[in-house]
């Protein structure tokens, strides 16, 4: 162990109350805290522990990503976890630990007052150290964010596409939002497997809630209802307004054998009219 | 040599493919189904490809072929319970099968091959001879 890492782990060891309670006082003035004081206190608590643990070990300042630092890494991956889940941005979270130089500084400054060079050194060390595991802390924070964004994105995917039985024999998928291969892929899946869960013979692709049909977009849908037929059944696909006619119509999208219909009752009329069935009013009021 | 058995019903045959085909598969059941089309006199052909789990192009354009070529020696052919994968498997390849008549199971499927023959006017001859 170097002599400033020694220098650093005694005053973790003899004056870990006072430093806390700097620290903590640092947080509060200059940082706009998320979460409780009483959190606060026990995180930071558990990372001058891991510090003072990981140090001791033998663990290098200039080297924050190396596997000694588990400890220190553990709680501060629980630190940014918690920050991310509570919605505090990165800044506040890498400013948590930042705020721990001031403290430390003033520390080494009280004990190593005779001793200039390494009083330098030592500041050096908790500065490079500290700066390091902020660093560390930002992208751990990012990652987790980012993990929150992911499963977020997969949820509305699944979401987004429920395969929805209208009759027997008949079922149908509302699309909501825009399509990319992403969800045409899902809807597609979905829709063909459960078209042999239920030997339905006719599926309804309704685009209401599509706001824009591009080339890409209709290439999708012939595929789907391509896929449908080959499956031996068949596939109308509804919901198609004015606007979206016409884009069709001047992009040169071929529709030819495929069934369009304007609105969902009336692809629902046709499922009707093809299953030989007829809807009545019970009575005359 | 493996062979995929074709069942004769009564004017129609059925030929339940029930492993992965390989290719030499594929050319002898060509074969062999062109033959028995022609030797029964059938008037439909129905291919159950359920247990088909995995397609390439050359598979794909197989099955398209054997529906044409039952179509020419006058036999209508319906492929029936395609699997999902199998489905999106030959949209992706850009096999449409344009042309081939499909159904969800065998049971719809020989329903629809009936309504095909008779609204293709064929008459129905006894053909235990």
């Amino acid at each position: 162990m170097t002599p400033e890492n020694t220098a650093v782990v005694d005053l973790l060891a003899a004056q870990q109350e006072q430093i806390l309670r700097e620290w903590l006082a640092e947080v509060a003035t200059t940082g706009r805290s998320a979460g409780g004081a009483a959190g606060a206190k026990a995180e930071a608590e558990a990372l001058l522990n891991a510090l003072h643990d990981d140090l001791r070990a033998g663990a290098e300042a200039s080297k924050t990503d190396a596997p000694a630092w588990a400890r220190t890494h553990a709680v501060l991956e629980a630190l940014s976890a918690a920050r991310a889940a509570q919605g505090a941005s990165a800044g506040e979270t890498s400013h948590f630990v930042l705020a721990l130089k001031k403290p430390m500084f003033t520390g080494l400054q009280q004990r190593l007052a005779s001793h200039p060079a390494l009083l330098w050194s030592a500041v050096m060390a908790v500065s490079t150290l500290v700066d390091g595991l902020a660093q560390w802390t930002a992208s751990t924070y990012q990652r987790s964010r980012e993990e929150v964004i992911a499963r977020q994105q997969e949820e509305l995917l699944e979401l987004s596409t429920p395969v929805v039985k209208l009759w027997d024999g008949v079922l149908a998928v509302p699309m909501i939002g825009t399509l990319d291969s992403n969800r045409t892929q899902i809807v597609m899946e979905s829709l063909l497997q459960r078209i042999v869960e239920t030997g339905s013979e006719l599926a309804i692709i309704d685009i209401t809630g599509v706001p824009t049909v591009d080339t890409l977009v209709a290439q999708h849908l012939l595929k789907t209802v391509t896929a449908i037929r080959l499956m031996g059944a068949d596939c109308i696909i509804s919901g198609i307004r004015p606007q979206i006619a016409q884009t069709i119509v001047h992009l040169g999208v071929d529709l030819e054998g495929v069934t369009t219909k304007a609105t969902l009752a009336d692809a629902l009329a046709l499922a009707f009219k093809r299953s030989g069935l007829v809807v009545a009013r019970a009575k005359t009021a | 040599m493996d062979r995929i058995p074709i069942l004769r019903m009564g004017e129609y045959l059925l030929v339940t493919i029930q492993v992965d085909m390989h290719d030499q598969l594929a050319l002898t059941l060509q074969d062999d189904l062109t033959a028995a089309v022609q030797r029964v006199g059938a008037k439909g052909v129905l291919i159950d490809i359920s247990a088909l789990e995995m397609v390439d192009s050359f598979i794909g354009r197989m099955i398209a072929n054997l529906s044409r070529m039952s179509r020419i020696l006058d036999a209508r052919t319906v492929v029936v319970g395609m699997r999902p994968a199998v489905a999106i498997t030959l949209v992706e390849l850009g096999l449409s099968l344009a042309g081939v008549d499909t159904a969800l199971d065998v049971e719809r499927g020989m329903r629809r091959l009936r309504a095909s023959v008779e609204e293709s006017g064929a008459s129905i001859v006894d053909l235990d001879d």
